[in-house]
């Protein structure tokens, strides 16, 4: 060893995931094509395998290492900035969304002279059904996640960790049955249709990438648990732990604002 | 130099060809791939506008034929003008520089290499992931070029629905093409979005000890606001083409009438990115160029602070305007009122870094070096497309220049020659320091009047065209337009003799160009810390974090 590093940033020795990550990208948008236009599923699932295999290995050489001490103060400290403008680009992706939801519902193409369109008669959902329930669960799951930092934090209490994050994770997946309940609901029983209209193409985008945040908060939540029970996490040292709280609030926030843009204002409509 | 093995199960020097380079955590190999692909795809798309420039060299149709794409005007041979393969070109030409040339040249190559030496920091915040930003840049443009050659609309190879992407025409054009390109775009935009988040934790948290904000350099600032500007952008461009990929593929209307859509919504969704784009394309070359013009007139750069504000002020106006790119919408007069001053303050900011590079020449010692030429001639096409770009942004004049070749002139003069030029200046300033080895002088300002000469008779004729009224993506024009276009071709083919000199160059150099001996081969007014290092630097720099007295000049506030 000709040079010691004298500084205490992290300085990674090369790796196959970014290549393996990008070619699996590749294949996955590649197949992903070919599958809509009905030529195969195939190379779309190859694809995504690859893509989740590599998640998988990376972020387990990420926990190897912070689990050997290459997580200084410094890089732990890049490791927040780092999620925060990550979660930042993610708020900026729901920007087009509500985008499109606001102009879609403050200027209806109906009111536009010389337009002839006639909007379809929706009956929207009622927000105070499983939308209010929703709403609910999710701030209650954000509450047992914010518990479970505390006790992590303020008393080092495993079981307060534990406990607090599997309520989180229930009461998460608790809210991805329930909008799935709710959207075969919609499309078998009142006549939705997946797509066909504005509203529908709205509120199925918007609500779905939502859900679908939700789902990957879940699993971000849920690696959380198994490593704090395997004993990962210290009340100074839990940068994977406090991140996934971010997102899972991220995730809270983003569905307050659709409750009220999607659920309430619409069902306020009728 | 020996590789310092961090984690002690060494590997040395002799990394091998497929480590060094498919699995590098290196910011400086990584910035080199950059650079090198970045040049592959803009020869690409560069060919494509010659060859356009070719058919426009004469009124009719003479070699984008049904029959086949002739090189030679064959007047004996039948040639039924070919609309779609023109459409394909213009707009995988648009798409490539875009996305694929010019970002990934300015924001990953220089952004990548220079950044973290200038502030000192021994690598980017996340090694891993800069990798994994360059090889979905390679994914994003292998998935582009699969697109121009998959089966797209009118029964042909690839998409002709320009590189907005506007619908209904992306939303209709049949086949796989369009929506290869709409992933295409969607793993340029995360290979972005990532490089941004690792350009802004790096710079938030890995400067030099002692080195405050506002001593940071000015091409390190320009890489901050640009990260920034990707990373507020590129995730809104993410839902704008989603949306048109829901539409094509799933029965979806966000843009579609018949359903209730907007198409218009598209437009300004993507140009609430599209706007922010022209500066992410323009900012790093705007640091690059203080550097240059600072150490060619052997003064520090003049008003360091107001240059930093600016770039911010740039950043965030950047952000505030984007309809005007779209004044002949039906966008009512209020609205337009608004994009057309808000449009018009940006100046204000850009003449700041303007008057300032000038004020930095102004009593110095001005040296006329090959990266020096390529900064001045920046100024000038810079200023040139500065200019009409407050012409355009008038709603009222706009009404007759929308869509004609004056905004092609327009933003070619700003995006292609800004942009390049920088480009140029910092391949010619940065050269020896990169690879260890000097370019013939000769040869590079050689290149520099070819290209100078070469872009200027194409571009400054198509003002006039679109004075006349020549609209812009059409194969075709009438007699009355024929002697600028003319003029506008032959400019087009010496910038690509010029563009393939380059390439000559750079292999000459690299080969048996001169060695540099010294870390500065410039002067002492190249004062930041890349001058400090060997040419070529270490595999691992500043494992010995810089001190301050390496890198405060004192000027830098």
């Amino acid at each position: 060893m000709a040079h010691a590093k004298n500084h205490d940033y992290h300085i990674l020795t090369p790796s196959i995931w970014p290549f393996i990550g990008a070619v699996g990208g590749f294949v996955m948008l590649f197949g992903a094509v070919l599958w809509m236009h009905g030529v195969t599923a195939w190379m779309f699932w190859i694809g995504v395998v690859a893509v989740l295999y590599t998640m998988f290995a990376w972020w387990s050489d990420v926990v190897r290492e912070a689990n050997t001490g290459d997580h200084t103060p410094v890089v732990r400290i890049g490791l927040r900035y780092g999620f925060i403008l990550f979660i930042t680009s993610e708020v900026m992706f729901f920007a087009a969304w509500f985008w499109s939801i606001f102009k879609h519902t403050l200027y209806p193409m109906a009111e536009y002279a010389g337009t002839e369109y006639v909007p379809p008669v929706i009956h929207p959902v009622d927000a105070f059904h499983i939308p209010l329930l929703n709403t609910v669960i999710l701030l209650l799951s954000g509450c047992a996640v914010t518990w479970a930092h505390y006790g992590l934090v303020h008393a080092n209490d495993r079981k307060v960790l534990v406990n607090g994050l599997a309520i989180g994770i229930v009461l998460g997946i608790a809210f991805t049955g329930l909008q799935a309940y709710e959207y075969g609901f919609l499309l078998n029983n009142e006549g939705w249709t997946f797509g066909g209209d504005q509203f529908y193409s709205n509120f199925f985008m918007a609500t779905g990438f939502h859900g679908a945040h939700v789902i990957i908060g879940t699993i971000f939540l849920i690696v959380c648990l198994l490593r704090a029970i395997k004993g990962d996490f210290t009340p100074e040292r839990h940068v994977g732990f406090e991140t996934a709280a971010w997102y899972w609030h991220f995730v809270d926030v983003v569905w307050l604002f659709l409750f009220f843009a999607v659920y309430l204002w619409a069902s306020s409509a009728v | 130099m020996a590789d310092a093995a961090i984690h002690g199960h060494g590997h040395d020097d002799q990394r091998g060809f497929f480590t060094r380079w498919f699995m590098s955590t290196n910011h400086k190999d990584i910035g080199i791939l950059y650079l090198v692909v970045s040049a592959i795809v803009g020869l690409i798309s560069v060919s494509f506008t010659v060859f356009m420039r070719l058919e426009l060299m004469e009124p009719g149709v003479q070699h984008l034929c049904m029959e086949g794409a002739r090189l030679f005007s064959d007047s004996s041979a039948e040639c039924t003008p070919n609309g779609h393969l023109w459409n394909v070109l213009i707009t995988y030409h648009g798409v490539l520089m875009m996305f694929f040339v010019v970002i990934p040249a300015l924001f990953g190559g220089f952004g990548n290499y220079f950044m973290p030496l200038q502030i000192g920091a021994p690598d980017m915040a996340f090694p891993r992931m800069n990798n994994l930003s360059f090889w979905l840049f390679v994914a994003g443009t292998s998935l582009g070029v699969a697109s121009m050659l998959a089966p797209g609309g009118n029964d042909q190879a690839g998409s002709g629905v320009g590189w907005v992407l506007y619908p209904p025409l992306s939303t209709t054009e049949g086949g796989m093409s369009m929506d290869l390109a709409i992933f295409a775009v969607h793993l340029s935009g995360a290979s972005s979005i990532l490089g941004a988040i690792n350009m802004i934790t790096t710079f938030l948290n890995m400067r030099a000890p002692g080195m405050t904000l506002f001593k940071v350099p000015l091409f390190s600032w320009s890489i901050f606001v640009t990260a920034w500007m990707i990373l507020l952008a590129l995730p809104v461009l993410a839902g704008a083409i989603t949306m048109l990929l829901m539409d094509r593929n799933f029965g979806f209307t966000f843009f579609d009438a018949s359903g209730g859509g907007d198409p218009v919504l598209y437009q300004h969704i993507l140009w609430f990115f599209g706007h922010p784009e022209v500066y992410i394309v323009i900012l790093p070359g705007f640091g690059i160029i203080s550097h240059v013009i600072a150490t060619f007139s052997k003064k520090p750069i003049f008003g360091y602070l107001p240059m930093v504000w600016a770039l911010i002020a740039i950043g965030f106006l950047g952000f505030v305007v984007w309809a005007h790119h779209m004044y002949t919408v039906g966008m009512s007069i209020n609205q337009q009122a608004y994009f057309m001053l808000a449009t018009m303050v940006i100046a204000v900011p850009t003449g700041v870094k303007v008057f300032s590079w000038i004020a930095t020449m102004w009593g110095g010692s001005v040296e006329f070096r090959a990266p020096m030429l390529w900064a001045f001639g920046f100024l000038i096409v810079f200023t040139i497309g500065g200019v009409t770009g407050v012409v355009v942004a008038q709603a009222g004049i706009d009404r007759a220049y929308h869509d004609t070749y004056y905004v092609v002139a327009h933003f070619h003069y700003v995006m292609s020659l800004g942009a390049v030029f920088a480009i140029f200046a910092g391949v010619y300033f940065w050269f020896g320091k990169i690879t260890g080895r000097q370019y013939p002088e000769w040869a590079a300002k050689l290149h520099f009047w070819m290209f100078f000469i070469g872009t200027n008779l194409t571009f400054f004729p198509q003002h006039f065209l679109g004075r006349q009224g020549m609209p812009r993506r059409y194969i075709d024009y009438p007699e009355a337009f024929a002697y600028w276009n003319h003029i506008s071709s032959w400019g087009a083919f010496l910038s690509f003799a010029s563009f393939l000199f380059f390439i000559g160059v750079v292999i000459w150099s690299l080969r048996r160009g001169a060695k540099v001996t010294e870390n500065n081969y410039w002067n002492e007014y190249a004062d930041t810390l890349e001058w400090t290092l060997p040419s070529p630097p270490p595999e691992h720099t500043f494992e010995q974090l810089p001190k301050r007295e390496d890198w405060d000049r004192g000027h830098a506030h």
